[in-house]
């Protein structure tokens, strides 16, 4: 006889949400919970392969008998859980985030970004002209990357994809404090000196464009990149045997960026640098 | 200042090349098509068919490899198929075959993140195979502990709890060091040995003159440290085992590979989720190009070529009739060429001139050939020296088809791009070819081609491509459309009941043969071979990107063997084998110990090291000894002026 | 793992002090780091990239956590510097005349000029305070306070003097009837048969023969809370704790005491050190702790030199280590761990990244630190002044102790008095004293002056009213009244202070102390402090109302969606200033 791996049982919790009486999986998360009932929270440092970071504050939600909302990326439900998605609470604090992320920000290539604000009436310039914001000269060291860190909002995604969460490198972290603090190298050293192994699974889970292919870069910046004229076509890595799922997006017959997907089994989203760029010897044409 | 030059990157072939007075010149389709039919034919009436040899290519899909072995044996009528598994994991499926009847890995990426305990030996996964390390990591994060077996101090390495630093070419000794202590130390899994192997009583007295001083000694490697990971993998509840080229690439790879079996066997780490055995492959479908019979002595589905009945059901679907016997493999066939009997080969997306040991030797064994086909994206070193050229599709991106990963699963590779104008599609171009040469081949699809695969094969039948793609991949063995199987291999080991339990598992008292091209005054450093994370074999995909991690080839030695030798880093030195002379800079790198030195050899076109690794051979599977070549390295003469 | 290293190696005299920490890993990053920073000032590249090399740590990940703490510089600076405290306290008592003349005198602050703006350093008793520090073989620092710009001037150009040997002061020092503060100013706080002498160590041997559930039930009886801010049940965090199976459990006291007005945990550590580390013992002992830390902020000099001697005192008597008192089995040891400059550490999670070698930011919760705290493990923080009530329980009783105190806050409680006030100090009083006799106790405003605000419980606290002297200082009083009594701070303004100037220290100060986590807070205190400026300035962004509005709305949105109690807090003492104090009206006149 051999035993099969099935996984740890599973109970079901119940909770309200939004007033309807709900059941999901002991385990889940609220987010998990309004997913299931087919609500959208907005996120920004919730990422489908990594550990809530709960550092962006866009998905909170009210909990009866809490004293703060809660990030429901992380809150996990218990039984007889009251929360609410959408009170005078829950829209006021998602309304003056994205404004103090906006105010601060460039928020210009962050999906969504623009149909939650209008949705919930931010206004982001209402700081005034004066206000701090992070912008700084645009970073481009190296052949493969572009870091545009007036873009990044410090949600950490590419410190965890970077560290022990999955590719264990550990070039960038966290530096710095406050409203100063930022994404680094070691002394800010440039990438080529870091520990940097170049296999982008940073950028692969960066939601606002602050981090980015040079190639992406480029062709935005000459006016060329046109992801209307994108296909996505997932396929298999040609390097090494593990097999690895690259998504090739592919503008004009020429592949312009690549990325995984994040289902898949076999690299829950991560490449390294061969899979994430040695695609361009098909291409020397 | 560096002589080299940097490596241009290889721009794709659009047009069909032939051979006329010595010379490639462009040709239409049509010409370079009946050319290279006419070549196939002429050679087949004059030696017959196994005068011909088809090297079938591990980066194509499975769907090409099926056609490519169906192409050699119903169109040709000889079983003379193999590809480039030969230089690296033939030993691995060949030892892999022989104990448990099929040559892949038997666990999950899954069920390495689930596991107590891995050994990595011979393998710098970590930049070799990065995305597997990942799942490593995942493991060792969550407190799973990390042994590696290795020459070199890798990036691999570092993050061991243990390494097992053995002198290059003592794989057996260690594993046989290792097995002696479990067995002394009642640590055998009696249960599974009683139940599920033969050949204990011979493996125990095989191994006994290995004590831990005994083996200290031949290995290298501390008592204390063997007996470590001795107990540590005898009492983990969930052990795996993985290795790669370190354990194959030697002149006596299959036995490496029983080696490393026989620790399973004797504590049961197989065929239960978590506990395995994995060989991890070097390309992108090494294991599809073997499970798809693209090898001499298997037909698809790892079905015996010697099996009479099992040749009859081939023959009968295809209107063919190739014998019931094993065919050369790549090894024999290079063989083959130099005694006169093969004269003619057709080579698709392989690069022998380059990537095998000793590689001045097999350029003069292609150029004895009366007819060379290279059917290819790029004008390789080896497509120079074809008669007939032929523009390929590049397989994962410009076709429709699946490949088989580490993990034996089918997965769905996808048309993204339309080949350049001229490149057409390997299947199409076979068949072209095997029209010309009177079969009735009709076009078919990546699709077709892989529902005629399932009907043939029993471990592919229920992978249809629609499940393919909703489950993300299927793992082989998959005989029905209607369940999927446990995602390791061999549980039947485990069965009480013994005719489900099957053919029980054999033990192999291997011997310990120290590597061929022995130490000695003259060459006295040990030359061993491997990857870096950012570059790929020869270098014919890998040098199309600009990477700010790439070197070049160096010359990696220990701090103490610069001082000794005077060198420094950067400088360019000598470095001779028995076989031939090449110069490379020297890189100190501290992960290595005195007499050992490492080069890579993914830039053959600046340094090509393949001229002076040595091409001895594993017997049983044909792998050259690619990781110990005997060298010396000598200070260039200071120029003057 | 498989580290890449920056191609630099260290100086000679920074090889020496790390290499000392051979053998260790990523938990002493924090002690290496002030191993460099005492030897030679600074962090270089070649410092920290020895120090990842030693221990194991990514350079990244070093540089993100030398980054985080303000006493660490990462760019050269000259071995000697003065920090000056421009904080609540000290602003009230000339802290920005001393800045003007050293700014006249030395240049602006600055590593150039030698001395730099700091945060409270917790001496507000001695208002206006300067602490200066001098690298070097062996590093010295020195307490200037009260100070004058003279005094800071020539310690910049000559150096500090070794610690001194100054006893901590409380005003009732040796009065009747104390017990916190008993042995504070009276017994020599270097000598464990002094602390012996005077009751030490008779609490741990009733704790011995109580046995742990014996212990957690006299504390839980006791009802003893948290002293630290958040007034939870001492008895209930250790009982949870015991109860986990997981081990080992780590016990960490909370000696960061870093809220701007704070100074009461720095009077015990300097006046009773042994109480600190006897009371440390009982709690280990009781939530089955065999390891303590004593996180003390990196500005607490003396008291760190004070409790080096008397935990080693302790061990020479067995006091620590192993089988402690002979009690068989019982091993409890305790590790100082030193701040660098970080209020936020004193969150009781983001203390455990900083002993962990991380960067100090607070950890989501749930999970709870009695679940999963230090190293993942199931952790008890006290405050100190919450520890050392834990002795006067155990020796007089929780019955006794109850009677100390009001029916829901029981027991003793000190305040820290500062600002506009006669005699400035730490002060015992039973819960339930008012706000009134506790500032006539020390003397109220000076003579001639006027009350015009008390702020209560620190920048994270709030103000009241001369109206509102009758408040009992308890937890639940304060509550009802809409205020709190955070870490026990009473800031006296009288009617000379300028409140404009004091709210934008507190807007500032929360600025400069947020970690950067979570949006509501990074942003919001930076917006905050903008918007005062405005409102203190008379500038408008369009009218004060909307400037008010926009005050309102940052505020709210910290105090529901940070993630820890600083963001939450961040807008309290500024609210409370607009609302209880009128300043809203005053802005916007």
């Amino acid at each position: 006889m051999t035993i099969v791996e099935i996984g740890l049982p599973k109970r079901l919790v119940e909770l309200t949400l939004d007033g309807e009486s709900v059941r999901v999986p002991e385990g889940a998360t609220i987010l998990d919970a309004c997913t299931a009932q087919g609500k959208s929270i907005p996120t920004l440092c919730y990422g489908d392969t990594l550990k809530p970071a709960n550092a962006c504050r866009v998905c909170m939600v009210e909990v009866e008998g809490a004293r703060t909302l809660v990030p429901s990326c992380s809150r996990k439900v218990e039984p007889g859980m009251v929360v609410r998605t959408d009170s005078e609470r829950t829209r006021h604090s998602r309304k003056l985030v994205l404004e103090l992320l906006g105010s601060a920000t460039d928020l210009s290539t962050t999906p969504h970004v623009d149909e939650w604000m209008s949705a919930c009436g931010a206004d982001p310039a209402r700081f005034g002209p004066d206000a701090a914001t992070v912008a700084q000269p645009i970073k481009v060291d190296n052949p493969l990357y572009v870091r545009d860190l007036g873009k990044c909002i410090m949600c950490y995604k590419c410190v965890d994809a970077c560290g022990d969460q999955w590719q264990n490198t550990f070039a960038i972290s966290v530096a710095g404090r406050g409203f100063d603090s930022r994404i680094s190298t070691e002394f800010s050293v440039p990438l080529p000196e870091s520990a940097c192994v170049y296999c982008g699974n940073c950028i692969e889970v960066c939601p606002t464009g602050a981090l980015s292919f040079k190639r992406e870069h480029d062709k935005r910046e000459d006016g060329t990149w046109d992801e209307e004229a994108q296909t996505q076509t997932t396929t298999i890595c040609t390097f090494c045997g593990v097999g690895c799922n690259l998504t090739l997006h592919v503008q004009d017959n020429e592949i312009v960026k690549v990325t995984s997907p994040h289902e898949s089994t076999v690299t829950h989203g991560n490449l390294c640098i061969k899979g994430r760029f040695g695609w361009q010897h098909v291409q020397n044409r | 200042m560096s002589r080299r030059k940097k490596t241009e990157p290889y721009v794709r072939l659009t047009q069909p090349l032939v051979r006329d007075a010595g010379v490639l010149r462009p040709a239409t389709w049509d010409e370079a098509l009946d050319k290279a039919a006419e070549g196939f034919r002429r050679n087949v009436a004059n030696g017959g068919p196994d005068a011909f040899g088809m090297f079938s290519c591990a980066r194509a899909t499975n769907e090409m490899n099926y056609m490519a072995q169906k192409f050699t044996r119903a169109v040709i009528g000889t079983n003379n198929v193999d590809s480039c598994n030969r230089t690296c994991h033939a030993p691995s499926v060949a030892g892999l075959a022989k104990v448990f009847g099929s040559g892949g890995g038997t666990s999950s990426y899954q069920e390495i993140e689930d596991a107590d305990l891995i050994v990595l030996w011979g393998s710098n996964a970590r930049e070799a195979h990065p995305i597997f390390f990942q799942h490593v990591l995942r493991a060792v994060n969550k407190g799973a502990k990390l042994y590696v077996v290795d020459p070199r101090l890798t990036s691999t390495g570092k993050w061991a709890h243990g390494w097992l630093r053995l002198k290059v070419g003592t794989d057996i000794p260690l594993a046989h060091a290792i097995a002696r202590e479990i067995i002394a130390s009642n640590l055998t899994n009696m249960s599974f040995v009683e139940r599920a192997t033969e050949g204990f009583q011979e493996f125990v007295k095989a191994v006994e003159p290995w004590t831990l001083p005994v083996a200290e000694l031949e290995t290298g490697v501390p008592a204390a440290l063997i007996r470590e990971l001795a107990h540590a993998y005898a009492k983990a509840d969930r052990g795996q085992l993985s290795w790669t080229l370190g354990i194959t690439e030697h002149h006596n790879g299959t036995n490496n590979v029983l080696s490393l079996i026989n620790l399973s066997l004797l504590t049961g780490q197989v065929g239960r989720y978590g506990a395995g055995l994995n060989p991890l492959r070097g390309q992108n479908n090494v294991q599809g190009g073997g499970d798809m019979g693209a090898i001499p002595d298997r037909l698809p589905g790892f079905q015996d070529i010697t099996d009479p009945s099992v040749a009859k059901k081939f023959n009968d679907a295809w209107g063919s009739n190739f014998k019931a016997a094993k065919g050369w493999n790549l090894t024999q066939m290079l063989e083959a060429m130099e005694r006169g009997d093969m004269t003619t080969v057709y080579i698709i997306g392989e690069n022998p001139v380059q990537s095998e040991a000793d590689c001045e030797h097999t350029i003069k064994r292609l150029s004895n050939l009366d007819h060379v086909v290279v059917q290819d994206i790029f004008l390789t070193k080896t497509a120079q020296l074809a008669h007939v050229v032929l523009p390929a599709a590049a397989a994962w991106c410009e076709t429709d088809g699946t490949f088989t990963n580490s993990e034996r699963r089918v997965q769905r590779v996808r048309k993204a791009l339309t080949p350049p104008e001229g490149a057409r599609d390997d299947i199409e171009i076979m068949g072209e070819i095997a029209t010309r040469l009177g079969a009735d081949w009709q076009h078919k699809t990546g699709q077709d081609v892989w529902d005629e695969l399932r009907s043939l094969s029993p471990i592919h039948t229920g992978m249809t491509y629609d499940r393919l793609e909703a489950l993300g991949g299927i793992q082989w063995p998959c005989p029905s459309e209607d369940s999927l199987e446990p995602s390791f291999l061999h549980g039947r080991l485990w069965e009480e009941d013994p005719v489900k339990r099957g053919m029980p598992a054999t033990f192999s008292p291997v011997p310990h043969s120290p590597p061929v091209d022995e130490l000695t005054n003259e060459f006295p450093f040990r030359l061993t071979t491997g990857r870096r994370l950012d570059s790929y074999n020869t270098g014919v995909q890998s040098s199309g990107f600009e990477s700010p991690l790439r070197m070049g080839e160096t010359l990696d030695l220990c701090p103490q063997d610069a001082l000794m030798l005077g060198v420094e880093a950067g400088e360019e030195v000598a470095i001779t084998s028995r076989r031939g002379q090449i110069q490379a800079p020297v890189r100190i790198d501290d992960g290595l110990t005195p007499g050992l030195v490492f080069m890579t050899f993914h830039f053959p076109d600046e340094i090509d090291v393949n001229i002076i690794t040595i091409e001895a051979t594993c017997p049983i599977a044909g792998t050259a000894e690619y990781k110990a070549a005997a060298i010396r390295i000598d200070k260039l003469p200071v120029k003057v002026g | 793992m498989d580290l890449k290293l920056l191609d630099v190696e260290p100086s000679e005299a920074e090889r020496v002090v790390v290499d000392l920490f051979t053998g260790t890993g990523r938990d002493q990053l924090l002690p290496a780091l002030h191993a460099v920073n005492d030897r030679v000032g600074w962090i270089s590249q070649g410092a920290l990239n020895h120090i990842c090399r030693v221990l194991h740590v990514p350079p990244a990940e070093a540089y993100g956590v030398a980054s985080f703490y303000s006493l660490f510089s990462l760019t050269e600076r000259p071995a000697k510097i003065v920090h000056v405290c421009v904080d609540l306290a000290c602003q009230v008592n000339g802290a920005k005349a001393l800045c003007d003349r050293l700014t006249d005198e030395l240049g602006p602050a600055g590593a150039r000029s030698g001395w730099l703006r700091s945060p409270c350093l917790g001496v507000c008793e001695k208002a206006p305070a300067a602490l200066a520090f001098e690298a070097g073989e062996v590093a010295k620092e020195q307490l200037l306070a009260p100070t004058h710009a003279g005094e800071v001037i020539a310690v910049a150009a000559g150096g500090p003097s070794p610690v001194d040997g100054e006893r901590a002061e409380v005003p009732q020092a040796g009065a009747a009837g104390l017990r916190l503060l008993k042995r504070v100013g009276v017994v020599d706080p270097e000598s464990l048969d002094d602390y012996r002498a005077t009751g030490g160590y008779a609490a741990l041997r009733t704790a011995l023969l109580l046995g742990p559930s014996g212990v957690i039930r006299e504390v839980t009886d006791a009802k003893l809370m948290g002293r630290g801010g958040a007034a939870f049940p001492t008895g209930r965090k250790w009982d949870a704790t015991a109860r986990r199976p997981v081990r080992p459990h780590y016990l960490v006291c909370n000696a960061d005491e870093s809220e701007p007005g704070t100074f009461k945990d720095r009077l015990l550590m300097e006046g009773d050190p042994f109480a600190v580390i006897e009371s440390m013992t009982i709690a280990g002992f009781a939530a089955g702790c065999s390891r303590g830390y004593l996180y003390l902020r990196g500005e607490y000099p003396r008291a760190l030199h004070l409790l080096r001697n008397a935990i080693a005192r302790a061990r020479e008597r067995n006091f620590l280590g192993e089988n402690i008192m002979g009690h068989e089995g019982f091993s409890f040891d305790i590790e100082i761990r030193r701040g660098a400059g970080a209020y936020i550490c004193g969150e009781e999670t983001a203390i455990f990244n900083s002993i962990e070698g991380f960067r100090g930011e607070p950890r989501s919760k749930p999970p709870f630190p009695v679940e999963s705290g230090l190293f993942g493990k199931p952790t008890v923080v006290n405050n100190v002044e919450t520890l050392v009530n834990v002795p006067v329980i155990l020796t007089e009783g929780c019955e006794a102790y109850t009677r100390i105190g009001t029916e829901a806050s029981t027991g003793p409680k000190l305040f820290c008095l500062s600002g506009n006030v006669s005699r400035p100090g730490v002060y015992e009083v039973p819960f339930g004293t008012t706000l009134g006799e506790l500032l006539d106790l020390a003397g109220g405003v000076p003579p001639g002056r006027e009350l015009r605000a008390v702020l209560l419980g620190g920048a994270a606290g709030g103000f009241v009213r001369p109206d509102e002297l009758d408040l009992p200082l308890t937890m639940e009083d304060a509550r009802a009244a809409g205020t709190t009594l955070g870490s026990g701070v009473v800031l006296v303004l009288d009617d000379t202070a300028d409140l404009g100037s004091f709210l934008l220290r507190i807007a500032a100060f929360f600025r400069d102390e947020s970690c950067g986590q979570c949006v509501p807070c990074r942003i919001g205190t930076v917006r905050q402090e903008e918007a005062m400026h405005r409102l203190v300035g008379k500038r408008p962004l369009s009218t004060s109302a909307e400037d008010l509005q926009l005050l309102r709305e940052v505020g709210q949105v910290m105090r529901d969606s940070s993630i820890c109690g600083l963001g939450q807090t961040a807008w309290n003492a500024i609210e409370s200033a607009l609302d209880r104090l009128g300043y809203a009206e005053e802005a916007a006149s």
